[in-house]
């Protein structure tokens, strides 16, 4: 294997990795908002809360279209074996994400007949999030594989295990979201959103722990991985700097801290990714197809990667922009529509 | 590579014995899943196709009215913008919510292209992404709420970058589509195919006629719609300023653009003749190429007797388009084995409605040229009516026009590279089903609402899209953001 041929896919997969961390971020706050809207029965709580994410949901979702555009393009053969593998969350994913996404629109122009809008938007933002669960939990279970292409049945993601991190996943997002609305608004809204922050934090410290316990114990790959002994003294840091996290953003949303709970939140989130792929380095259909064996022609790769060096600095910058004029609380009653 | 390594799930669901998963050439006669998969894509691609070509368009219209209104100060051409932007909303969240689907079916129904083309195609669509798709979505947030929240010509500007976001998108998918039509730049290695040459991949043969062809029918199919807008309200009395600026501007972009689609078109049909001839003798419903073909205005194509029933035509004049020459010849369908022969009846349909239409259009655009050359272009309610019923026409074309392409290319999904019916995933046919089904109801009770919303907004009109803001507009010049952001952190720093 020459140089390139090691190390373009090896860049690539921190590519993929870097887009996918931004949208279980950044969309993670704004599914978590919907998620939400369940607890804030109030018509013009609702708005004020959706007027948090309304310039912002679209770009955020792009971050969903590089990842799995840029799966395809890198790894053409992971991208084949997972979307099949995963057909049916992946095919609810999408329409769910067509639910809560038209719902930012339509809600506006239907008023005073929205309800219908609430549901699909709160609605669709949950479901989203579960199969977005499911299809993590899909894939770190393993799938069936047979001559490079997938060779299971179309129900073999449904399993305990990501009925399980679907729900992971949900009260995730919701925990992203109440810490992004203490951020961003002011009231009742801030006010419930710090109450339900902290139960939901106490969730998900819950659902991390019994993912910890549970992949080892399935699958003696990640066991071996987390506790052989050198590697086991660098892995340890991870669990300690989530419970730092964790301690950062109780303490945040107890204290009425505005920006503290929502970094810690998502350094939390991030915690538990890096997690994960510590467990499944290098694979990228674990564990059947690592970066390597499922690298398009570096040719492609390589193609590609200039054009991600010279734009992504820019779409950073311009998002963060984005992020700058509207930067502040939306006030109750008020928003930008 | 890994290909034969045989792996079963490390937990979850036990082994199970192999499916009788066959071979590829063992599954031909089972088309079931592929047959629905592209019933998926086609479904899914014709709904999405009418979001972006109204958005192109929109937003270049959007974008120029704010131009002209930064130029001018009247305060008409800001209160359209805003009109139009409102409705520009609508249509641009279900063109981002519909497309999403498409990028992702390439992976769940279509694996099997998705390695064989993936390191030429996936690229293209990867630069759509970072050059298009960010730009537009991250702008859109400012031109849909900011107007009392930054500068004017940033507003503008912001326009400017959707609209030239959108143009970045038909580029990038269009090129993606075209290297499918006309392979070029490429090398075939134990049927995956190479890159060699972007930039011949990118300019591949057919691909600046389709691009130039598509942005005109994405123009033209918005300023019909602009046209047919702005001929109701004069017709109903509402909005006498707002709506002649749009008549006007529509009507000037159909008068100029209806010819030039013609010439494109034509020009796109010399191109397709000399690279996919086969299909072109489906559009012609030509069968023999021995002999000059005459240019069919009806007929029911038979493709068992490989003849046409029930012709109406005229001798020798698609020869005469095609090849220049009374007596040109070119290939018929009897010239290629039937295996590699596209479906000759949609095709040639379609092309009919398409081109119908775009004649349709050149005459509208000719009575109105006139009718404004006359100075009553605004008073004609016959004209009027005409326009106001003819918002549609575009659309119709567009599809049209796409179904002339994609069928044309059967039975192939990359011209001599790969077939369609070995494109489709190894997934069972329930799952397609089941999903085709989920997607039909979706998309049918979105976007019908979705339609319908938007003409709940054209019938409010530009006016009432000033005069009354939804409740809770933030009436925030940048100074009062900063002094509301300055007090959050104060606030903050004493909490
Ligand atoms: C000629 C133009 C054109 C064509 C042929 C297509 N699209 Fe499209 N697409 C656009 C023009 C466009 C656009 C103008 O950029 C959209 C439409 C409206 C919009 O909101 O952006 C868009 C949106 C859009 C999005 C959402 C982007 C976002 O997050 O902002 C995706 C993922 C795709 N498309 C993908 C596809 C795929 C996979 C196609 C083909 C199979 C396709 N589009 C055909
Ligand atoms: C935007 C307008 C488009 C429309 C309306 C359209 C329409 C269609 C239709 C009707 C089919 C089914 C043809 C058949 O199976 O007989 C089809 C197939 C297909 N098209 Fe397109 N298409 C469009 C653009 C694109 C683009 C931009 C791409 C890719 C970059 C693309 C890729 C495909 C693929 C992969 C199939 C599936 C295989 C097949 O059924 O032939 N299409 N399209
Ligand atoms: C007026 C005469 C027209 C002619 C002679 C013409 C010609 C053509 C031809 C030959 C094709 C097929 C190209 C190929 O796949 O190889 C095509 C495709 C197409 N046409 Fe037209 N066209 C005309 C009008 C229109 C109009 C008015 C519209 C829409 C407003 C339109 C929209 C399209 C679209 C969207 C496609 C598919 C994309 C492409 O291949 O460019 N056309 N046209």
């Amino acid at each position: 294997m020459s140089e390139l041929d090691f190390s373009l896919p090896v860049v690539w997969a921190l590519v993929i990795g870097v887009a996918v961390a931004l949208y279980v971020v950044l969309d993670g706050f704004d599914l978590g908002i919907g998620i939400l809207f369940p607890f804030f029965p109030r018509e013009h709580d609702r708005d004020q809360m959706m007027n948090t994410v309304a310039p912002f949901w679209d770009g955020n979702e792009t971050w969903l279209v590089l990842g799995g555009g840029g799966l395809w393009v890198a790894f053409p053969k992971a991208f084949a074996i997972i979307m099949p593998a995963l057909y049916l969350p992946v095919i609810v994913l999408l329409l769910a994400l067509i639910f809560r996404g038209v719902a930012f629109e339509f809600r506006w122009v239907a008023k005073p007949h929205h309800r219908w809008w609430d549901l699909a938007f709160s609605g669709g933002s949950t479901l989203a999030a579960f199969a977005q669960g499911l299809v993590l939990g899909g894939l770190l279970q393993g799938i069936e594989v047979r001559n490079g292409e997938f060779a299971g049945g179309p129900l073999d993601w449904l399993t305990p295990f990501s009925l399980f991190t679907g729900c992971a996943l949900v009260v995730g997002y919701a925990l992203i979201g109440a810490t992004w609305l203490a951020m961003k608004t002011d009231g009742d809204v801030e006010a419930r959103s710090r109450r339900l922050g902290v139960g939901l934090l106490a969730g998900l410290l819950g659902a991390i722990a019994i993912v910890s316990v549970w992949t080892p114990l399935a699958v003696p790959r990640i066991a071996e991985r987390w506790f052989a002994m050198p590697a086991f003294l660098w892995l340890a840091p991870v669990p300690v700097a989530t419970a730092i996290a964790a301690a950062a953003c109780w303490h945040g949303l107890r204290k009425r801290r505005h920006l503290m709970p929502f970094v810690a939140s998502v350094a939390l989130f991030l915690l538990a990714y890096v997690g994960l792929v510590i467990s499944n380095v290098p694979y990228l259909v674990p564990p059947v197809l690592d970066v390597w064996q499922a690298a398009a022609d570096p040719k492609s790769q390589m193609f590609m990667l200039v054009g991600v060096l010279v734009l992504l600095p820019i779409i950073l910058a311009y998002t963060a922009f984005n992020y700058w004029v509207f930067r502040g609380k939306v006030k109750a009653g008020e928003g930008y529509h | 590579m890994g290909t034969a390594r045989h792996l079963v799930p490390e937990f979850g669901n036990p082994p199970r014995p192999p499916r009788g998963c066959a071979p590829r050439e063992a599954r031909m006669g089972e088309l079931d899943a592929v047959f629905l998969a592209r019933i998926q894509f086609a479904f899914t691609i014709s709904f999405h196709i009418v979001f972006p070509a109204f958005t192109i368009g929109l937003a270049a219209y959007v974008a120029t009215l704010e131009i002209l209104w930064l130029r001018t100060g009247k305060d008409h051409f800001a209160r359209l913008a805003r009109f139009w932007t409102k409705i520009f909303a609508v249509a641009f969240a279900m063109g981002v919510v519909s497309g999403i689907m498409m990028s992702y079916q390439f992976g769940t129904n279509w694996s099997r292209f998705s390695v064989a083309i993936g390191n030429v195609v996936g690229p293209l669509i990867g630069y759509e992404v970072l050059t298009a798709f960010f730009l537009e979505a991250t702008f859109l947030g400012i031109l849909l709420f900011g107007w009392h929240r930054v500068p004017r010509w940033l507003h503008v500007t912001a326009a400017i970058l959707v609209a030239v976001g959108t143009s970045l998108s038909a580029f990038w998918i269009l090129a993606a589509n075209s290297w499918m039509h006309t392979p070029a730049g490429h090398v075939v290695r134990d049927g995956i195919a190479h890159p060699v040459d972007w930039m011949a991949i990118i300019f591949n043969p057919s691909f600046p006629y389709r691009f130039v062809h598509m942005l005109t029918a994405c123009y033209l199919t918005t300023s019909l719609v602009v046209l047919a807008v702005g001929a109701r309200y004069l017709l109903a009395g509402r909005f006498a300023e707002e709506a002649r600026t749009m008549v006007r501007m529509g009507l000037g972009m159909v008068v100029a653009l209806a010819p030039l689609q013609l010439l494109f078109g034509d020009l796109h049909g010399l191109n397709t003749a000399k690279h996919q001839p086969a299909k072109v003798a489906a559009m012609e419903a030509h069968w023999d190429g021995s002999r000059p073909a005459p240019l069919v205005l009806f007929a029911w194509p038979d493709e068992a007797g490989e003849r046409n029933v029930a012709e109406v035509s005229i001798p020798r004049l698609a020869s005469l388009i095609i090849t220049h020459r009374l007596d040109g010849l070119f290939p018929g369908l009897k010239d290629f084995p039937r295996d590699e022969r596209p479906p000759v009846a949609p095709v040639f349909f379609s092309f009919r409605v398409m081109v119908g239409l775009g004649m349709a259009m050149i005459a509208l655009g000719l009575a109105g040229a006139w009718l404004w050359w006359k100075r009553r272009v605004f008073h004609t309610r016959w004209f009027l009516r005409l326009s106001a019923h003819a918002w549609w026409t575009g659309f119709v074309a567009i599809l049209a026009g796409w179904m002339v392409t994609e069928i044309g290319r059967q039975p192939w999904i990359a011209w001599g590279i790969l077939r369609t019916r070995d494109a489709a995933s190894p997934v069972e046919t329930e799952a397609v089903a089941l999903s085709l089904a989920l997607i039909v109801v979706t998309y049918t009770v979105v976007f019908s609402v979705g339609v319908w919303y938007i003409r709940k907004l054209m019938r409010k009109g530009p006016v009432a899209a000033l005069l009354e803001p939804p409740k809770g507009v933030a009436n925030r010049p940048l100074s009062a953001a900063q002094r509301a952001a300055a007090e959050a952190g104060t606030r903050e720093a004493r909490a």
